[in-house]
């Protein structure tokens, strides 16, 4: 399977992680990424809430780029997903607006958790697990952007969303029942207004404890920034980690959770650390 | 409680012709309050998303656009993908930022439309965001030198904010995205 593939500016800086756990599995999937050529930011958050003509035009020269490829696009970052959908919408709805004579490539646009919860990767992941991840009780957090507007995100159950409970069920963890799994965590308002990320962050954290989750996964690189940074302002001790579900994935396709990959976390990732001690110990009992 | 009278035919013709344009039908909103109640953001602000939406069905664009509610909003669209009547209310807020951006009005909140300003002269330099470049930018533009220093600093630490900006070929075709040669608003 070939894909191409938009990393988007997030994973190549605070999310770089994110960006390898992404093409280690892909690779492991037997999925090949081509990277979208010379791609540009999609303009986030910030280029649409003020200008909607650039808003539009910066994730359209992506779409255009894509042409060369042609080829199914995947996205793990849910601010990109949205944006690329919203301007893939609107081009093919009026191209003429937009200066193009026409526009109707055959490519998708596919969100990452949407894409490895299908039944055929699925069976990909659960062939190639070499290490289950029992024991561990995840809250799901999707937050806002791959989901809505559902309009533009074509987000089947944008309320009770199961994509990532599906995922992380197929290598072994517990997803638990909670209360805040589409709940906006602010990350857009973080840096100018923290005393609201705080709080909303706050709110989600205690619902997932509520649920008796020891972490959370998630599929966006600026929740996972912002729930593990503001958690830790709120409240040191008591702070879940922030997995990324293609970190889970990675280790427990590979069997190993490597300390590169630990130290990236502002929240200690020990949880998942102490399942693979465990198999270390198991190994050389 | 706000007792000024606020009549719809006071309202601005330009603005609601431009809601038009747009396909945001505030006049269709019966005041339920599923994107109120829905909000999460909803504590800090001085207009509530059901106001800002009959605001803007009446036109009333100065004090929407003098509000803190249209800089605090997230745009995590709860309140559109919830509303029966199908208002876009995020896109109302988008345009209602942009608005009161091109009119020069003092936002109520100045902070976040700085932070935005920074984010997109970024991507209109590199093509890229920057991730160092633009909290360097905030921080000297919005004057919160202090704010966030440990975390900044601890991230950095950990190797998530790459020193060097990542620069693209087509930087010349982003430029011209931003521009200002929109056909948008200049119709």
């Amino acid at each position: 399977m070939r894909l191409s593939y938009y990393p988007g500016c997030s994973l190549q800086g605070t999310a770089l992680d994110y960006d390898q756990s992404v093409r280690e599995i892909c690779s492991k999937l037997d999925i090949e990424l081509v990277d979208i050529p010379d791609w540009n930011c999609c303009g986030a958050s910030s280029a649409h809430m003020t200008n909607h003509e650039v808003g539009m035009r910066l994730p359209m020269r992506n779409l255009l780029l894509n042409q060369q490829n042609d080829l199914d696009i995947l996205v793990p970052c849910a601010a990109c997903y949205q944006r690329l959908k919203a301007s893939d919408k609107a081009l093919r709805e009026n191209p003429d607006f937009w200066d193009l004579e026409s526009y109707d490539p055959d490519f998708k646009i596919l969100h990452i958790s949407s894409f490895l919860a299908g039944p055929d990767i699925l069976s990909r992941i659960s062939e190639k697990v070499t290490k289950s991840l029992q024991g561990m009780a995840i809250a799901c957090y999707y937050g806002c952007l791959s989901l809505r507007h559902p309009k533009i995100t074509d987000a089947q159950d944008y309320e009770m969303p199961t994509t990532l409970e599906t995922i992380i069920s197929e290598i072994g963890a517990t997803p638990v029942k909670w209360s805040h799994r589409t709940e906006c965590c602010s990350g857009s308002l973080t840096m100018a207004r923290p005393d609201i990320a705080r709080k909303l962050v706050g709110d989600i954290s205690d619902a997932a404890k509520r649920g008796g989750a020891t972490a959370f996964v998630t599929d966006c690189p600026m929740c996972q920034a912002n729930v593990e940074s503001r958690q830790l302002d709120n409240n040191p001790e008591g702070s879940l980690p922030v997995f990324f579900a293609t970190e889970l994935i990675a280790a427990a396709l590979s069997g190993k959770y490597p300390q590169k990959q630990q130290k990236v976390h502002l929240v200690s990732p020990n949880i998942l650390t102490d399942i693979f001690k465990e198999t270390a110990r198991e190994e050389t009992a | 409680m706000n007792t000024d009278f606020i009549s719809p035919e006071e309202g601005n013709r330009k603005f609601l012709t431009k809601l038009e344009d747009m396909d945001i039908n505030a006049k269709a909103c019966f005041q339920c309050g599923r994107c109120s109640s829905g909000c999460p953001v909803s504590d800090f602000f001085d207009l509530s998303v059901m106001e800002v939406v009959r605001l803007a069905s009446y036109g009333a664009e100065d004090r929407l656009l003098n509000s803190s509610t249209i800089w605090l909003c997230a745009a995590c669209e709860t309140c559109a993908s919830r509303c029966p009547n199908d208002i876009e209310i995020a896109a109302l807020m988008d345009v209602l930022r942009e608005l009161a951006l091109r009119k020069g009005i003092k936002p109520a909140e100045e902070r976040i439309p700085v932070f935005h300003q920074c984010f997109l002269d970024s991507i209109k330099h590199w093509g890229r965001a920057y991730e160092i470049g633009m909290i360097g930018a905030y921080k000297i533009k919005s004057r919160d030198f202090m704010g966030d220093m440990k975390l900044g600093l601890n991230m950095f630490m950990k190797g998530k904010l790459s020193m060097l900006p990542h620069s693209i070929k087509g930087k010349s075709e982003v430029q011209k995205i931003f521009s200002g040669k929109g056909k948008e608003y200049e119709r």
